[in-house]
C-alpha cells in the first residue's frame, strides 16, 4: 500500500550521530521510542545530549532515559525530571549525577514547553514569569532576567530557543502519505515544529490518508516534517499503544539497574541479545 | 459477613485522613491541578469534587480521564499563567521553614550526594497558582529543615516579582501548618490523631509559630471514607495503580483504554 519509505531501526539509529542534542517525552502516552533507544545503545552511540520535553518521569520514559545514560550514550541532559514515577528512582541516571559522569542543566517544566516554542517559531528566546529567586537562576547561566519593555520596574526571566539536532519519538499509526497521527498530544507537534530533523517510530501503517477524514486532522503531523520513519509494533514497549504500562517490566529494570554487574546482563538479554531485536 | 460492611469498619489509614485534610483546604476552588507523583493529593481532590458535587474541576496529570486537555503539557502552565489554576500541590526532598523548596537534592550542586528527580513545574507554578498545598508524608529534621540545600522555587518573593501565587499550608503525616504570607513562617493549625506537640517539635528542623491550644486535625467521617474507598479510588486508579491497590485494595492496572481510531480509507 505504501510510497512510505521505511527506515530499518539501525538505519534509524545512524541518523542520530554522536553529539547530537535529542529531544525525547514525557511518556504519559505511548511516545517513548523505546526500540529506537536499544538501537541507539547497540551501535555505541557517545555524546548525545537529552533534551526531556519536559520530563522523563513515567515509569517507560524514565526507564528510557536511564537505559541511554546507564549504556554510555549521553554526557548531558536537560530536564525538569527524571525517575521511574510510582517505582522510585532511576538508578543510573542518579548514580550518573553522584560521580559527575553526566552533566544536568536542571529546568523548569514550562521552561523547557517556553524554549521549544521559540525554537518552533524561529525566535531566540521566550519571556516567562517564576524562576526568579530560585536556584535554577544562578546555575542555569542561559537563563537571564530582564526588564519588561512594556512595564518598566518589572523583571521578567527569559530562556533561549531550543532547536534540537533530532526529535525522536513513537507514534500510533502512519498513513500511506507517511503522515503520522498522534492524537491529542501536541508535544509531539511542537518537538517535530522545533528540532531540525525528525524521526517517528511508529505501531503500524494504516491505508488511505488520515488528511481524507476531518475528524483526524488535528491530530496529525503531515509526512513533510519527517526525515525518517520505521515500523516498529511494540516500538515502545513496556508501554503498549493503548497507554498500558507492564509495570512488572519496569520493576524488573529498575531492580537489575542497581548494579553495574546487573545492569550489563539487563543490557546483554535485553538489547543485545538475539531475538532482542524485531525491528531490524 | 458483609463485605461493603466489612470494608466500612475497616480503621482509617493515614492517607485517608490526609486526603480528607488536603479536600478542606480545597474548598470553594473552581479548578485544582495535580502534578506529577501526588496521589494523595489526587485522592483529595478527587473527594473534594465529589463533596462539592463535582462542580470542582480536576486535572490530573498523566490521566486520561481526569483531564481536559488538548494543547500539550505546555496549556496547564498557559493556563495557570492567565491566573486560571486556583490551586496545586508541590513536595520537596527539603522544605525549609521560609517555604522554600527543594527537589534536586542534598549537598552541594550539582554533584550532590542524594540526586532526586528534578524541579517539574514548581519554580513558575508556586509563583502564580494562588493555593499551593505542600505535602511532606515523613514529617523529620532532614525533610523539614532550617534551610533547603537548592532552592527549587522560593516560598515569597521580594517586591518588583510578579508573584500572585504561593503556598498557603504544609501537610505532613504529623499535622497540618498554615503558611503566613506576611512572616513568611509556618503556624501550626493542628495535630493529627495519635501524635503530640512534642513529637512535632522534636521531628520539625524549622522553628515555626504556635498557639496555647491546639486542635485535633479531624478524621473523614463515614461518608467521606465511603467516597474516598469507592468512587475516589476507580478514578485515582487510572494514573496511581499502585497506590490505589496499596491503600484502596483496587485492581493494580491502569483502567485506561486504547483510543478509539478511526482507520481511514
Amino acid at each position: 500500500m505504501s510510497e512510505v519509505h521505511f527506515l530499518s531501526i539501525d538505519e534509524m539509529a545512524a541518523m542520530v550521530p554522536d553529539a547530537a542534542s535529542v529531544t525525547v517525552h514525557k511518556g504519559d502516552e505511548a511516545d517513548v521510542p523505546m526500540a529506537l533507544a536499544k538501537a541507539l545503545i547497540r551501535r555505541g552511540a557517545r555524546g548525545l545530549h537529552l533534551i526531556t520535553l519536559p520530563t522523563a518521569a513515567y515509569p517507560v520514559s524514565g526507564m528510557m532515559v536511564d537505559l541511554l545514560i546507564g549504556a554510555g550514550c549521553v554526557d548531558s541532559v536537560e530536564t525538569s525530571g527524571i525517575s521511574l514515577h510510582e517505582l522510585g528512582a532511576a538508578p543510573r541516571f542518579t548514580g550518573a549525577v553522584k560521580s559527575g559522569r553526566l552533566k544536568v542543566l536542571d529546568a523548569t517544566c514550562p521552561a523547557v514547553y517556553a524554549g521549544l516554542q521559540a525554537g518552533a517559531k524561529g525566535q531566540p528566546f521566550a519571556p516567562l514569569r517564576g524562576l526568579i529567586g530560585s536556584d535554577l537562576m544562578r546555575h542555569r547561566s542561559d537563563y537571564r532576567v530582564i526588564d519588561n519593555p512594556y512595564l518598566p520596574g518589572d523583571r521578567i526571566a527569559v530562556v533561549p530557543a531550543i532547536n534540537a539536532d533530532v526529535a525522536i519519538f513513537h507514534a500510533p499509526r502512519v498513513d500511506a502519505e507517511g503522515n503520522v497521527w498522534i492524537g491529542r498530544d501536541r508535544d509531539r507537534v511542537l518537538a517535530a515544529h522545533a528540532a531540525r530533523r525528525v524521526l517517528v517510530t511508529v505501531e503500524r501503517q494504516v491505508p488511505g490518508s488520515f488528511f481524507d477524514d476531518e475528524t483526524l486532522t488535528a491530530g496529525v503531523i503531515p509526512a513533510h516534517y519527517f526525515d525518517g520513519v520505521a515500523l516498529a509494533p511494540g516500538g515502545s514497549w513496556p508501554m503498549a499503544v493503548d497507554g498500558s504500562v507492564d509495570l512488572d517490566a519496569v520493576r524488573r529494570y529498575q531492580q537489575a539497574a542497581q548494579s553495574d554487574e546487573g545492569f550489563a546482563r539487563y543490557l546483554r538479554a535485553e538489547v543485545f541479545a538475539p531475538g532482542t531485536v524485531p525491528y531490524a | 459477613m458483609n463485605a461493603s460492611l466489612g470494608e466500612s469498619a475497616a480503621p482509617v489509614r493515614p492517607e485517608e485522613l490526609f486526603a480528607s485534610v488536603i479536600a478542606d483546604l480545597l474548598t470553594g476552588v473552581r479548578h485544582v491541578a495535580v502534578g506529577m507523583l501526588s496521589p494523595v493529593p489526587g485522592a483529595g481532590a478527587l473527594l473534594a469534587r465529589q463533596l462539592g458535587e463535582g462542580r470542582m474541576r480536576v486535572s490530573i496529570l498523566g490521566s486520561r480521564a481526569q483531564n481536559r486537555w488538548t494543547n500539550g503539557g505546555a496549556e496547564l502552565f498557559d493556563l495557570a499563567g492567565r491566573g486560571g489554576v486556583d490551586a496545586f500541590f508541590l513536595s520537596g526532598g527539603q522544605i525549609d521553614g521560609q517555604g522554600n523548596i527543594n527537589l534536586v537534592g542534598t549537598g552541594a550542586y550539582p554533584q550532590t550526594e542524594v540526586r532526586w528527580s528534578g524541579c517539574f513545574g514548581s519554580a513558575y507554578l508556586y509563583f502564580v497558582v494562588p493555593r499551593v498545598i505542600l505535602f511532606r508524608w515523613e514529617h523529620s529534621r532532614r525533610t523539614l529543615v532550617e534551610q533547603v540545600d537548592f532552592v527549587s522555587a522560593p516560598g515569597r518573593s521580594p517586591s518588583g516579582v510578579y508573584r500572585p501565587g504561593g503556598p498557603i499550608a504544609l501537610v505532613t503525616n504529623l499535622c497540618l501548618f498554615d503558611f503566613a504570607k506576611s512572616t513568611g513562617r509556618f503556624q501550626l493549625r493542628s495535630i493529627h490523631p495519635g501524635h503530640t506537640i512534642e513529637e512535632v517539635r522534636d521531628q520539625t528542623g524549622f522553628d515555626f509559630d504556635c498557639g496555647q491550644r491546639i486542635p485535633t486535625t479531624p478524621g473523614p467521617d463515614t461518608s467521606r471514607l465511603a467516597l474516598l474507598r469507592g468512587p475516589v479510588a476507580e478514578q485515582i486508579a487510572d494514573v496511581y495503580p499502585g497506590f490505589a491497590q496499596k491503600i484502596f485494595g483496587s485492581p493494580g492496572r491502569p483502567l485506561r483504554s486504547a483510543p478509539d481510531l478511526p482507520a481511514p480509507g
